[in-house]
């Protein structure tokens, strides 16, 4: 027999979404259907006139060639960043999961830097690397290795990765524990008793039982490394040196905000706003098919 | 959509900001400025306010700090979309164009003057440094407030421990890369570095050599200007330059003033920088240090012209009143005057803008006091501007410094050549200044 509560109200379930749903579009929605709007002008930055432009600021862009390399600039980086903030996280998680007493304390202090706000967690990493005064660059030099990341592009993509992984791990760990504890002790216990070893217990049980965890970070990491870390980006490099640290959102950013050229900012975001939306429909598509729920 | 949400929160601090001083309205007209100055620079500026304020009881000047250079210049385009924008703006050299074609958005300052009937003779101020802000014309549109030019910093302790002599003359790059040579012979490990590479090294660069940064009388004369930077001047510099960095005589400490704390610490020998600098150099500085002249290269034929200025000026935004109006020209007028500015070249570093001010700060004995300090003047002044050499007004200026430094960093790092550096950022460059004539035909 299928049980089912009904509600016969038809007005209920719209009231119920409505903040939601008004939150959506005042701060999804309108923002970027005036994005869209914006990106077939060239406004000049006082709002006083605006050329109708059609399709040139996209053409505009795409006939760029150092534009089309900062898609790769952002790949290599989205990668970067959610590949080691989820690897550490993961790692610190099994690790807290383990400790039992003081445990409440290491979570704590595991979760601190998600309270750091990104310009902060972009000086502290920059002060730490200075090639001149940072300690960490200090004892690069003790050991040989010359470390200027303001020089060498190679060096500042490592410096802007570990910095906005860094912010990140906090948010994966909570996660992940998460997920750690809601796996069934019997199943580890089961394998255990059957023989295996700790590494096979982990990745035969415990990472399957993690993918849905692991799917959801994947995705907010993803959108975590395109959108919200063009505060330390604009910090620690400014995207340089030359153009390597110039991801798709840092540009957005600085042709806007600095240059002022709103018509290419916008359209910028409308491509951005695609590749994030075609991203996460492969994700949905193909990478979810690998999760076990 | 993360611009919209930004300028939006802009615009959203400047309404709070506004309502929260029209709160408490005084009978007294306000006038509203929006500046760029924090720290000791804002301590400075929140003091000759307050002067003007005591001195009269028909205005009430109210400055705020906006952030940065373009973050002010942003919240100041941001309240005039909204229709709550401030009397005065300060705004960086590089986005007087940007205001320029603002038309409708700013009253220039000698329309001010005349509709406010203020006294105001143009012919007092520097013309190095009001030419920046002076259309073809002659016409001001600007007040310069904070005016500096580059200049070369010494470390004197530094030439005499690699058996250099302090006094050896410095004034071209040829002796320059003499002294370079030697300083890294003697094992130092920064021989020369540079602030704000793009201004010092070519724009300044190219008025110096009289060499054009761009057609149009660098863009004074128009919108259809395009960058002529890749000249044999520059790429000659530029090429000298990288060859010191592939050396290890030139050390590349970043895109704006880090190298500043690397000669205050006393790691680098010369330096390059504003003469705004000084201040900062002379309160950190252990070591025995000297300000010259930004050297130049004797093999080029007239060098040295003159150098031409960074810094800010205030603007006058639209849509006030007429009352306020005066009182805005009250307090430009009470800014140019003698003490005011001699005080504020002596205390800051920053030119004094009227020679009246200048000749003040020579009689007082500032400069025998403190040697070098008048020599950013003396090298703006020294020969009369050519159109090459008064300034630089070109669109987007901010986004082509940002090519420039790029294509910079290309030629330290060895993996372009200063020819081909060059030439991609005046084609890169060419490409803005043409979105942006048709964004302000």
């Amino acid at each position: 027999m299928d049980k089912r509560v009904t509600f016969r109200h038809r007005l209920l379930p719209w009231l119920l979404l409505a903040p939601q749903l008004a939150v959506t579009a005042l701060f999804f929605l309108w923002p970027a259907a005036e994005a869209v709007w914006q990106s077939a002008f060239l406004p000049d930055p006082w709002g006083t006139k605006a050329i109708f432009v059609g399709f040139d600021n996209f053409t505009f862009l795409f006939g760029d060639p150092n534009y089309r390399e900062s898609f790769a600039v952002t790949a290599i980086f989205s990668f970067s960043v959610a590949a080691l903030s989820m690897g550490l996280a993961l790692a610190l998680a099994v690790g807290a999961d383990r400790v039992i007493k003081g445990s409440g304390l290491y979570r704590n202090l595991l979760v601190w830097p998600y309270a750091v706000a990104p310009a902060i967690a972009g000086v502290l990493w920059l002060f730490m690397f200075n090639p001149s005064i940072g300690l960490v660059a200090y004892y690069l030099k003790a050991l040989g290795y010359n470390w200027n990341h303001v020089l060498h592009g190679g060096e500042a993509m490592t410096l802007v990765v570990i910095a906005a992984a860094w912010k990140q791990i906090s948010y994966n760990f909570l996660f992940f524990l998460a997920g750690l504890q809601a796996i069934p002790r019997s199943l580890i216990e089961a394998a255990a008793i059957d023989g295996a070893g700790a590494g096979r217990r982990f990745w035969t049980i415990i990472f399957p039982l993690l993918s849905p965890t692991t799917f959801f970070l994947l995705v907010v990491n993803v959108v975590y490394a395109f959108f919200d870390t063009f505060g330390i980006i604009h910090i620690v490099t400014g995207g340089g040196p030359q153009r390597d640290t110039t991801t798709l959102v840092y540009k957005v950013f600085s042709d806007g905000y600095e240059g002022q050229d709103l018509g290419s900012s916008a359209a910028q975001s409308v491509i951005l706003l695609v590749v994030v939306g075609i991203l996460t429909v492969i994700q949905f598509r193909w990478v979810e098919r690998r999760v076990h729920y | 959509m993360t611009t919209r949400r930004t300028i939006m929160a802009g615009a959203a601090a400047a309404l709070t900001a506004l309502g929260l001083t029209a709160g408490s309205a005084l009978a007294a007209t306000e006038i509203h400025w929006w500046h760029a100055f924090s720290g000791r620079l804002g301590e400075l500026l929140a003091a000759q306010v307050e002067a003007f304020n005591a001195s009269q009881d028909e205005y009430v000047v109210i400055a705020t700090n906006k952030g940065n250079y373009s973050e002010t210049l942003n919240a100041g385009i941001a309240a005039f979309r909204a229709g709550e924008q401030p009397h005065i703006l300060q705004v960086y050299e590089v986005g007087t164009a940007t205001m320029m074609a603002a038309a409708g958005a700013v009253v220039p300052v000698h329309e001010l003057m005349a509709s406010a009937g203020a006294e105001f003779d143009p012919s007092v101020y520097l013309a190095a440094v009001k030419g920046y802000y002076t259309t073809p014309g002659g016409e001001m549109l600007s007040l310069p407030y904070n005016s500096s030019t580059p200049v070369l910093y010494v470390n004197r302790d530094a030439l005499e421990a690699a058996g250099i002599d302090p006094d050896t003359d410095l004034s071209t790059w040829e002796n320059v890369g003499g002294v370079l040579d030697a300083l890294k012979e003697a094992g130092h490990e920064c021989p020369l570095t540079t602030a704000w590479q793009s201004w010092v090294h070519l724009e300044n660069l190219s008025a110096y050599h009289n060499a054009a940064f761009a057609t149009m009388e660098n863009g004074f004369g128009g919108l259809g200007t395009e960058l002529t930077f890749d000249g044999p001047v520059q790429v000659a510099h530029i090429a000298a330059m990288g060859q010191w960095a592939q050396e290890g005589k030139f050390i590349y400490s970043g895109r704006r003033n880090e190298g500043g704390a690397r000669f205050r610490a006393g790691e680098c020998a010369l330096f390059t920088e504003s003469s705004a600098g000084y201040a900062g150099v002379k309160a950190e500085a252990t070591f025995d240090f000297e300000i010259r002249p930004l050297p130049y290269w004797a093999a080029v034929e007239g060098a040295p012209q003159n150098t031409i200025i960074g810094g800010a000026s205030l603007w006058v935004l639209s849509g006030h009143t007429d009352e306020e109006y005066k009182g805005v020209a009250a307090f430009l007028n009470f800014l140019s005057g003698t003490d005011i500015q001699a005080a504020w070249h002596q205390d800051t570093g920053y030119l004094p803008i009227t020679m009246a001010a200048y000749e003040a700060t020579k009689e007082a004995g500032f400069y025998d006091e403190n040697p070098g300090t008048d020599i950013a003047i003396i090298q703006m002044t020294g020969k009369a501007p050519t159109p090459d050499s008064k300034g630089l007004r070109l669109g987007s200026f901010d986004q082509i410094r940002g090519i420039i430094d790029e294509e910079l960093e290309a030629v330290w790092a060895g993996s372009k050549t200063a020819e081909q550096a060059l030439g991609d950022a005046v084609s890169r460059g060419n490409e803005l200044l043409r979105r942006f004539e048709t964004a302000n035909q």
